[in-house]
């Protein structure tokens, strides 16, 4: 074992995380043997799909979640459940409505027993700070998105914490609002102003990670493992129509298609239909269709531009952009995006049509798509109870993907009229206009 | 088993009308008292319930139990119990009281605010934790005021249907045995018994008084001080507001008095109170191990056992098949009563709700109302009732049916008001644009709408009906008494019989009853509801 580096505030040595699923049955890894170091005056970026752990990993970071198996050194000392010094900014603000801001930010005192007076005079100046002067008596409810947030970092700031731990913090807020705070925030770190000497930013906007941190980690894959590591170093303030700027972001996203590809290829080379779909209803995936088809882009793009274009976010895209190629009616490579001659046809065709030939590369395809119906077929009355695929599938994803996939496939089936669902009973049914 | 009495009669209270304010502060006192015991058992009962898996699957199915058997059923044991606790004392008799209360009162207290601790968001969870707040500064700073709002609304319910039971349970007879706390219950059975109906609107009136008083000075800011403990993090539309409140509020001088209470309040409720770490950590390993799970486990199984066989030693030898069939069949007409009322009760109710709750300047004046009516004690109004029954020479057995539901039958008429005027506008707006017809605007439309809202009033009415039938299927007038048959008489005559084992008999059946109508009517009718309204 390696001693931990002199400047490391956070360290993270061969981290698992596996949620089990009752007792007996094996569990499902979500996290597979992380090692990532937060050093000394840096933010880190971590950029994944949603799913993809990001989450759990902060929350382990934080303490608030053990793992499975592996070591978290803050400050070369293992970490045992949350600690002093270690703060942290939700994505959905958690302010408690019922206390007003300043009695919200005084919160973060409480644990630390002082005196009435000086956590007034801190929180105070806390809320002075980050900009909310004059805001000290609202209720959250009073406040604006952009507002809020701003109390959630005064009060992740007000304990002078040594580490901060972003989980998402503006993707809740508007473009503006959004860019507002990040500029904020970036000046008062790059100034020196802040008590932080290390930040984890959670996110899965990829400008803002590059906009914002010193080194972006990008996690892909189930369990999720570390795909690449990319250091930017743009000097304060960052332009984002800087061309430097552009190749990283460019970089970012070739490197997150290239990992869709693989896993698309993945899903194919697999056996068995036991394999997560991407979550993608059928009127994005026509939509991205019909957007692709449009004269400008002429059935290619990069997938960068296009997702800024219908103002996607990457983990919007993503799974669009998986289905597609899933469903061969486009192919991903190196960040572009490209309509094969199928998905041209689905471009050209009419409703009917289009039904057609998305219940034949659904057959085709989708092997989990073909699986039910072959069991519908195979049955007597013709149906068969969702719980029958749920147990399936669930021997080889986690709840929430098991759920996810069910509702993809489901609403592949209905629109392809593969097959019928009965929400209410929770059964497949054979689609009698199929006989 | 049963000790002596050492009570005997009590003085008679006088039917002066200028006894009605000291007997409806005394009968304010035992609501207030009950209040406070079913706080203090919701803050402890639900938050072990919701903090220890092993004490949940025990307590929360005995909530669910208790919640079903008839407050008014064991009144007659708890008075034997207290009075032998303090014998010769009014104290007895006065704990029996307030008891029967608190009974009536706590158990949906504490599902409420076990609820709440369940649905906590992780989120806010979450930075407690972060921050490192100790249980004790979890519970008052997160948990408590996350629960607020929902505690609020239910002890207003509790506190509703409380002055029924708090009437009630003032003038007691069991077998020999009589007793009168001063009270407005009290008042109005001396009434009854002098056969005064001039006292019955006095004692009328002055419950009126009483409850408005009551609403306005303790409800209402109540309500409104709650309301800064929603969860939803929008602007609210309609703002509930109490003067009262808004006056402590603006009023220097009394905020000057409060403030080293808010300042003790606060020393406390801050605390960072934990139990000594090494302590912790042993009770928390015998709570959770293996061996603690058998001995937890087998304790309960012998606790269970043991109450088996007291009831069976108890009933067993005086009781036949005989009696059981009786109490069965008693049960039946019961039963039947119960649906009958409900259904006619919703037949009236829900057009009018709907026509109320449509109309959103109407709904404002009647759903005070509604819920005034709901937190009348309709025990009050019997004697009027009966006088009319006994005076036209009507059928007992299907003219007192009514007074069952008299009191609990607003609870469909405000739940429907509320479900009419929470309607979406836009759904009823499309509604109109399609042109549609009567029938299908009430059946496609609007009661589809409603439902949920209907299922909530519908079941607390048909629960209160249950324990009002035990006052109402046989009452008095001076001497005339009146009997319907049925469950609820069962149990009074058997009360008042001083006969404890079919009293004990009449009790098991009524829940059992009540359980099952639960489980097979109501529940399912609750869990359709919920998922036929649901968008997502």
């Amino acid at each position: 074992m390696s001693f931990a580096p002199k400047d490391a505030v956070l360290e993270m040595r061969k981290v698992c995380m596996a949620f089990g699923k009752g007792s007996g049955e094996p569990s499902l890894p979500v996290l597979a043997d992380l090692d990532i170091t937060l050093r000394d005056g840096e933010i880190l970026g971590l950029l994944g799909r949603s799913g993809s752990g990001k989450s759990t990993l902060l929350r382990i970071a934080a303490g608030l979640v053990r793992p499975t198996s592996g070591q978290v050194l803050y400050r070369a000392r293992p970490l045992d459940g949350p600690e002093e010094g270690i703060a942290v900014v939700f994505q959905t603000f958690a302010l408690y409505p019922w206390l007003t801001v300043l009695e919200n930010v005084e919160l973060g005192l409480d644990a630390l027993a002082l005196s009435r007076a000086e956590s007034r005079q801190r929180a105070l100046s806390a809320v002075d700070l980050i900009g909310l002067d004059g805001f000290q008596n609202a209720y959250p409810r009073e406040l604006s998105g952009g507002m809020r947030q701003r109390v959630g970092f005064a009060r992740a700031l007000v304990t002078g914490p040594t580490l901060l731990l972003m989980d998402e913090p503006f993707s809740a807020l508007d473009v503006l609002t959004a860019e507002l705070l990040r500029t904020d925030f970036l000046d008062l770190w790059v100034g020196r102003q802040l008590p932080i000497r290390s930040a984890l930013l959670v996110t899965h906007n990829i400008e803002e990670a590059v906009l914002m941190c010193e080194r972006i980690v990008l996690l892909s894959g189930k369990p999720a493992r570390i795909a690449t590591e990319i250091a930017v170093h743009l000097p304060h303030p960052r332009d984002r129509l800087d061309p430097a700027f552009r190749a990283i972001v460019d970089e970012i996203y070739s490197e997150l298609t290239s990992h869709a590809a693989e896993s698309v290829a993945a899903h194919k080379a697999g056996r068995g239909a036991a394999r997560a779909l991407p979550d993608a209803s059928v009127n994005r995936i026509g939509g991205l269709v019909e957007a692709l088809s449009a004269p400008r882009y002429e059935g290619h793009a990069q997938l960068a531009l296009i997702a800024s274009q219908l103002g996607l976010e990457v983990n919007e895209i993503f799974p669009i952009a998986e289905a597609l190629h899933l469903l061969e009616f486009a192919e991903l490579k190196d960040g572009v995006i490209k309509l094969t001659a199928a998905g041209q046809v689905f471009a050209a065709g009419d409703t009917d049509q289009r039904k057609q030939l998305f219940r034949e590369h659904l057959l085709h395809f989708v092997p989990l798509a073909a699986h039910i119906r072959h069991v519908l077929d195979e049955r007597e009355g013709h149906h068969a109870p969702r719980v029958r695929f749920e147990s399936e599938l669930e021997d080889h994803l986690n709840e929430q993907d098991t759920e996810k996939t069910l509702r993809a496939v489901t609403g592949w089936g209905r629109y392809a009229e593969l097959f019928t669902y009965d929400g209410v009973t929770k059964t497949f049914s054979a689609n009698q206009a199929m006989k | 088993m049963i000790a002596p009495f050492s009570m005997t009669e009590q003085q008679r209270p006088s039917l002066s009308p200028a006894e009605l304010p000291l007997c409806a502060l005394r009968t304010t006192m035992r609501m207030l008292a009950a209040l406070l015991a079913s706080l203090i058992f919701t803050l402890t009962y639900a938050t072990l319930a919701a903090k220890s898996r092993r004490a949940e699957i025990v307590l929360i199915p005995l909530l669910d139990i208790l919640q079903s058997v008839p407050v008014l059923g064991y009144l007659s044991f708890t008075v034997v119990f207290f009075v032998s606790l303090f014998p010769g004392s009014a104290l007895g008799p006065e704990c029996a009281a307030i008891f029967a209360i608190f009974t009536s009162q706590a158990w949906n207290m504490a599902f409420s605010f076990y609820q709440s601790l369940r649905t906590i968001p992780s989120d806010l969870d979450e930075v407690s934790r972060s921050f490192r707040l100790t249980t004790w500064q979890r519970f008052w700073r997160l948990e408590v005021p996350f629960a607020m709002p929902g505690l609020v609304w239910n002890m207003m319910m509790s506190m509703s249907g409380g002055w029924f039971f708090v009437v009630a349970s003032e003038a007691i007879a069991v077998g020999e045995f009589r007793i009168d706390l001063p009270g407005i219950g009290s008042y109005v059975a001396q009434a009854i018994a002098e056969r005064d109906l001039g006292a019955v609107g006095w004692a009328i009136t002055a419950m009126t008084v009483t409850i408005l008083l009551y609403d306005q000075l303790l409800f209402r800011p109540l309500v409104a001080w709650a309301d800064n403990f929603r969860f939803e993090q929008t602007a609210a539309r309609v703002v509930p507001a109490s003067w009262l409140l808004d006056l402590f509020h603006r009023t220097i001088l009394l905020k000057f008095a409060a403030a080293p209470l808010a300042v003790g309040a606060r020393r406390v409720l801050r605390a960072r109170l934990s139990l000594p770490q090494q302590l912790r950590g042993s009770l928390s390993r015998a709570l959770s191990g293996r061996a603690g799970g058998i001995l937890w486990y087998g304790a309960v199984l012998a606790l269970l056992a043991y109450a088996m066989r007291m009831f069976l030693r108890f009933v067993g030898p005086v009781l036949s098949w005989e009696d059981m069939a009786s109490a069965v069949g008693n049960g039946l007409l019961t039963l039947v009563r119960v649906l009958v009322l409900v259904a006619i009760a919703t037949i009236v109710w829900v057009p009018i709700g709907v026509a109320v709750g449509l109309r959103p300047k109407l709904a404002e004046k009647v759903q005070p109302a509604a819920q005034f009516l709901a937190a009348f004690p309709a025990n009050l109004l019997f004697p009027l009732a009966v006088y009319v029954i006994v005076r036209g020479n009507l059928t007992a057995s299907i003219w007192l049916s009514p007074l069952m539901i008299l009191g609990t039958q607003w609870y469909i008429l405000f739940n429907v008001i509320a479900g009419a005027s929470a309607f979406p506008t836009d759904l009823r707006e499309a509604a109109a644009t399609l042109r549609l017809g009567r029938l299908a605007w009430w059946s496609k439309v609007l009661l589809p709408g409603i439902f949920p809202y209907y299922v909530t009033g519908a079941i607390t009415a048909a629960g209160g009906a249950w324990n009002a039938s035990i006052v109402s299927e046989a009452v008095q007038w001076g001497s005339t008494k009146l009997n319907a048959s049925g469950l609820g008489a069962y149990i009074a005559d058997m009360t008042e019989a001083g006969d404890y084992p079919r009293i004990a008999l009449g009790i098991v059946v009524m829940s059992t009853f009540v359980i099952l109508l639960n489980r097979l009517l109501w529940r399912p009718l609750y869990a359709f509801a919920e998922r036929r309204t649901r968008l997502d």
